[in-house]
């Protein structure tokens, strides 16, 4: 892990603000995309449980849309090389719209009719009810199938954005939240530090004045004691006790 | 996604065997355009690998198709080149074909999901 530098800062009492702000928005925006992880992971989950659930529908439609192809063959007689042909234009086609998820537009398909029916007269001959019932079941497993596919597109959207926004939750959890944290630790613990060496050199300066003021005592009664000068010392008038006036 | 194609419809592309193909061109997916190419490719047991490859990575490549559905058998023949594509469009759906059932297990997003839910619970 890359874990032990911390970010380039110059320790002042600005920076650890800049720092304790910064830290708070990390928490955060970390709180905010873990929320958005798990909606997407709701999310996810239930796409999944349908996705299950449509696949399965999806065999047994196309069974029996199978079924209904060799219905009409047996008595259409086989039109294979016919319908290969004939094809032209699409009367299914597929319209895409947007859904959105926390931020994040997952397509879904929808499927429309467009145009004419191509085969209109396919069967016209024999086994017009049969080839209806079997456009009608392949109609039915498109459209189902359509539905599949915007399913699966949103799983694979999903499974992609979730990937991504995990790696930035664990990113923001175990690497920028650390890494401020410890540049706070380093901004204290300089700060400590030259607090504790101001109080040093206020003591020290405490002790040289008391250190100066003694050594002016001493000489003043030793000046008092020698009488070389007045008890009251070199007086200042001022200093003398005037009584208060009153008018 | 350019917005005149999101306007237009988009297609629905199939490579399967006959009778599938056959199935979803008269529910009338099928189109062949300007340039006289089909959004369909029957496979039979002559085709090769190679050519359904090649069809598969042309239709990925085609900007009108939105969903390829491909039986799965055949894509089992060029799993890799499907395991590959990881784009959610155009979205590739395996379908079961009329001789062989659909397997979940075998599906490729389906193993993507792995883990999450019981395989047993599609049957």
């Amino acid at each position: 892990m890359s874990g032990k530098e911390k970010l380039a800062i110059f320790p002042s009492r600005g920076a650890q603000t800049l720092m304790k702000s910064r830290l708070v928005g990390a928490q955060r925006g970390h709180s905010l995309l873990k929320k958005k992880a798990d909606a997407l992971q709701m999310r996810f989950r239930m796409i999944l449980s349908k996705i299950i659930t449509t696949k399965s529908l999806m065999g047994e439609v196309m069974k029996e849309a199978a079924f209904s192809l060799a219905e009409a063959k047996f008595t259409t007689g086989d039109f294979n090389q016919v319908v290969l042909q004939n094809v032209t234009k699409a009367q299914i086609k597929v319209r895409t719209k947007k859904d959105n998820v926390a931020g994040v537009t997952l397509p879904v398909f929808e499927s429309y009719q467009d145009g004419t029916d191509t085969y209109e007269l396919a069967g016209l001959a024999r086994g017009g009810q049969q080839l209806a019932k079997l456009k009608k079941n392949y109609q039915s497993a498109v459209k189902l199938l359509v539905e599949l596919a915007s399913l699966q597109t949103s799983f694979v959207t999903l499974d992609e954005v979730i990937k991504v926004t995990n790696r930035r939750v664990n990113a923001i959890e175990h690497v920028i939240i650390p890494r401020i944290e410890r540049t706070l630790a380093y901004i204290i613990s300089e700060l400590d530090e030259l607090e504790r060496e101001e109080f040093y050199r206020l003591k020290k300066i405490q002790d040289k004045k008391r250190i100066a003021r003694k050594k002016a005592e001493a000489i003043q009664a030793q000046a008092i004691a020698s009488g070389e000068a007045t008890r009251y010392g070199a007086n200042n008038m001022l200093d003398e006790g005037d009584e208060d006036l009153l008018f | 996604m350019a917005l005149h194609s999101a306007i237009k419809g988009k297609l629905i592309a199939v490579i399967g065997d006959e009778d599938t193909c056959v199935g979803f061109l008269l529910g009338g997916v099928g189109e062949i355009n300007k340039n006289r190419q089909a959004n369909f490719m029957v496979v039979d047991k002559n085709t090769a690998v190679s050519e359904v490859e090649e069809t598969f990575k042309r239709f990925l490549r085609r900007d009108d198709l939105d969903i390829i559905l491909i039986n799965q058998n055949i894509a089992d023949m060029i799993r890799h080149v499907i395991d590959c594509h990881t784009m959610p469009i155009p979205a590739v759906l395996e379908i079961p074909s009329k001789d062989h059932p659909y397997d979940a297990s075998k599906d490729s997003i389906l193993r993507r999901a792995k883990g999450m839910f019981n395989p047993e619970d599609v049957h």
